[in-house]
């Protein structure tokens, strides 16, 4: 008799996971501003695996209602898959509402930064070995592994080493980028050697350098990271943007700029524009 | 081992059809067994242009639905031995053309035929694609205008991305720039783009320059692709763009530039 195909692999992959920090076992409140907050943002959750951290409230000898938390959750898109933190008392309540256990030490080891509120840039991150953020202005924070920050208009992006380095190496293009094409560095910077023709689009949540003329357009930080820049060989662009902020040229491009080697970047809400000097 | 070339454009009316009968001739000329075939099912225009469109009996569509051989619907040119032309259907439209039974038809044309020219349908929807999908090289017929430059570039980007050379990761589709219409007049009083302008925008080796003339028209209508027409310029320039296909490098590129009539020229009132 043939030998049977294998039928499963059991591996252990490293996926990124979003985490919601709960910081009160106040379940009205916690409600309350999530709704706020996933209603910003519509549709951003479909049945996206969501970890609950409570390390917050490890501390709170309340415990929280998890089945009322997880219906909650799944109206807004997300499914509860697990808890990180909590008492003993919080865990157990949690298994019985059917959630898994994460192994309490997955964020401990080697935390560089933890998540910053930029609402408050006061606070300094938190370099010590904690998985308690200090969160005083919102109940929650949302985590992503560098990318699909929630919502754009307030946050930052910050670097967030939660459970994998967060580096990407840099997405290179060395051929012509053509009228309809778009290309996306996701979480990384982007390099392009070919000439960017008008109607095509570049977009990157990093920085964008282009070695020939960049006729179509470049969208750096995409994110939102303000410190995103643009370095372009040759100025002949249809549109440029860092983090949100544009600027197309209706009037053609000021006879300084145009077809000259520039940088492109953001100070404060106004999108510099200057020659690179060599 | 024979060849698969698209004559594509992304615009219309820049003279795709032409260039697909003139070119095919010239290759057939030059001792080629060359086949054109017309992809743009719904418009046939080939035929018209080659002047077979009487002898046209079955087309692409039945051939690809299995209902008669590939001998049966090819079509002999009146003016090449060497040449074959395999129309389109008039009545189906272009989503009865299918990638599997293209394949099928052209991994056979391949068998008997030194050159296989597709003459793509403008656009770039399926039509195009499926014109485009086998090819080993392109001619990219542009016109002096921004909006087909901006077409050709469109083209440019989806040969490279989605054609099937790109797809299985083998050499990329070979391209070439075929400037049609061109008038150096025009160019030169600045009212159309110049070879230059368009080069630097498309960035792909030139392959020929075809001048703007009234031939062009007359030879459509008489059903006779322009390629022979006698003293004509249009027929000159493809001759030279067959020429460099075939790998004539040296070829000069002519009808660039405003042809000055010499003094004695113009004293006997030449031409």
């Amino acid at each position: 008799m043939a030998h049977a195909e294998p039928a499963f692999k059991l591996k252990i992959a490293n996926l990124s996971l979003f985490v919601l920090y709960v910081n009160t076992t106040d379940m009205a409140q916690l409600k309350n501003q999530l709704d706020t907050r996933v209603n910003k943002t519509h549709n951003f959750f479909s049945n996206t695996p969501v970890a609950l951290d409570l390390s917050a409230i490890a501390n709170s000898n309340i415990s929280l209602d998890f089945a009322d938390l997880i219906s909650f959750m799944l109206n807004h898109g997300m499914h509860a898959t697990g808890v990180i933190g909590g008492s003993t008392e919080q865990r157990e309540a949690a298994v019985q509402s059917g959630l898994g256990l994460f192994p309490d030490t997955i964020v401990k080891p080697a935390i560089k930064t933890a998540p910053v509120p930029t609402t408050a840039p006061s606070i300094t991150p938190n370099a010590e070995k904690t998985n308690q953020p200090e969160l005083p202005e919102f109940g929650l924070t949302i985590d992503t592994n560098n990318s699909n920050v929630l919502d754009s208009d307030t946050q930052r992006q910050n670097p967030v080493s939660q459970v994998l380095p967060t580096f990407r190496p840099t997405m290179i293009i060395n051929k012509p980028v053509r009228t309809g094409q778009r290309i996306y560095a996701e979480g990384s910077n982007l390099v392009v050697l070919g000439v960017v023709n008008a109607g095509a689009e570049l977009i990157a949540d990093g920085d964008i350098h282009i070695y020939a003329p960049l006729r179509g357009r470049a969208i750096a930080g995409a994110q939102g990271n303000e410190n995103a820049r643009i370095f372009v060989h040759s100025l002949e662009a249809e549109l440029i943007s860092v983090a949100g902020c544009f600027k197309v040229f209706e009037n053609g491009i000021p006879e300084n700029l145009r077809g000259k080697p520039v940088q492109v970047h953001l100070n404060g809400s106004d999108l510099i524009i200057q020659p690179l000097l060599s | 081992m024979s060849k698969v070339i698209v004559v594509t454009s992304g615009k219309g009316g820049v003279g795709k059809t032409t260039t697909s009968a003139s070119f095919s001739s010239g290759l057939a000329l030059r001792g080629n067994k060359t086949v054109v075939i017309d992809f743009d099912v719904g418009l046939r225009n080939l035929d018209l242009i080659m002047g077979c469109e009487r002898r046209v009996v079955y087309d692409i569509i039945n051939v690809i639905n299995g209902e008669v051989t590939l001998k049966q619907a090819l079509i002999k040119d009146k003016n090449c031995d060497n040449l074959y032309i395999l129309p389109a259907s008039q009545t189906r439209d272009k989503d009865a053309l299918n990638l599997e039974g293209v394949e099928r038809i052209l991994n056979e044309l391949k068998e008997s035929f030194d050159c296989i020219v597709c003459d793509s349908p403008a656009g770039i929807e399926s039509g195009a694609f499926t014109a485009m999908y086998f090819a080993d090289e392109a001619l990219v017929v542009t016109n002096p205008e921004v909006s087909s430059v901006r077409d050709s570039d469109r083209i440019l980007g989806i040969l490279a991305a989605k054609s099937k050379r790109a797809v299985d990761g083998l050499d990329p589709v070979k391209e070439h720039l075929l400037i049609t219409r061109y008038d150096p007049k025009r160019v030169e009083a600045g009212e159309m783009l110049s070879v230059t302008d368009i080069q630097e925008i498309l960035r792909i080796p030139l392959i020929g320059v075809i001048p703007e003339s009234e031939s062009v028209l007359q030879a459509s209508n008489a059903g006779t692709p322009a390629i022979h027409l006698d003293k004509s310029d249009v027929a000159e320039a493809y001759r030279d763009v067959v020429g460099r296909f075939m790998g004539d490098e040296r070829l000069p590129m002519r009808f660039v530039t405003v042809e000055k009539k010499s003094f004695l020229k113009r004293l006997l009132g030449g031409r």
